[in-house]
């Protein structure tokens, strides 16, 4: 592997770091936390509000910036989603389910994922059934 | 319960951010942990080693939180198993269909100025507030 590969590969391993220890400092890996402010008629706890708005202000920030350069600074061009159709009803009915799943559970993918780093019992239930109703959708947008 | 915690959520935030920003100005990806996960399984070529690396610093990142500071979730007691298979299912079904998480829709799509992102974001966001209350508060499963 050569030096520009590596280093491609080496940032993904540091955004990912940086990431998890966002999410774990934010307490987005706690579903109390996370539930606790999705219940807004229970005592409302509003954290959430602010690590959502904390990482979409600096993102709308930099991503401006970011996708006017020609290429990033590594990789071959900025791979971004292709479609562009918002009244799709896979968008909004997979948005529906996933929203049942996060308000039953508390748990997202990525602090799902981030819990693999002190698994508790909750851990072994959420995690498997994560990945194979990814597996479903998988097969789902192949057909 | 859980008590309102700015200033975490905020660093929290801006640290997602960061990673995010980080990830699309060096290799022009997205950091979505459900998209990332889901060219996961299977794996395709090419696409394998980022991936995985992003994912292993996600739980990297929260590892080395929790070293640092001390107590990582514990799981909660009395919390039904069902939900979190049913939740896990879900959550993994309904972000593969709507191509995108809390991460890829709400952090990246949003500071994309992406409407489908925008779309799916209220879509998750009040069926989650919905669902968490009536989990709560008209089938009480507390949580």
């Amino acid at each position: 592997m050569n030096w520009h590969a590596a280093s491609e590969k080496a940032a993904a391993l540091g955004a990912g770091l940086v990431f998890g220890v966002g999410l774990a400092l934010a307490q987005m890996t706690d579903p109390r936390k996370v539930l606790g402010f999705l219940d807004i008629t229970g005592r409302w706890d509003p954290s959430l509000a602010l690590v959502l708005g904390g990482a979409v202000g600096l993102s709308l920030l930099t991503f401006h910036y970011i996708l006017r350069l020609p290429r990033p600074l590594l990789g071959e061009r900025f791979d971004l989603p292709a479609s562009r159709r918002v009244l799709e009803p896979k968008l909004l009915i997979g948005s529906t389910l996933f929203g049942i799943g996060w308000g039953i559970s508390g748990y997202c993918p990525g602090p799902a994922l981030a819990q693999l780093a002190a698994p508790n019992a909750e851990t072994w239930l959420f995690l498997p059934a994560l990945i194979a109703g990814s597996v479903i959708a998988r097969g789902i947008n192949r057909d | 319960m859980t008590t309102f915690t700015p200033v975490s959520a905020l660093l929290g935030g801006l640290l997602i951010g960061t990673a995010a920003s980080l990830l699309l100005w060096i290799d022009g990806r997205i950091a979505g942990v459900s998209g990332i996960l889901g060219g996961l399984l299977p794996p395709t070529r090419g696409g394998a080693v980022w991936r995985a690396l992003f994912l292993g610093g996600v739980v990297a990142g929260a590892a080395l939180f929790y070293a640092l500071h001390g107590h990582a979730p514990q799981a909660r007691a009395g919390f039904p198993g069902t939900l979190l298979i049913v939740g896990g299912l879900l959550v993994g079904l309904g972000t593969g269909l709507a191509r995108g998480c809390t991460s890829g829709h709400g952090v990246c799509g949003l500071a994309r100025l992406s409407p489908r992102s925008l779309a799916a974001t209220v879509t998750f966001l009040l069926v989650a507030i919905a669902t968490t209350y009536a989990v709560r508060h008209i089938v009480q499963i507390a949580g």
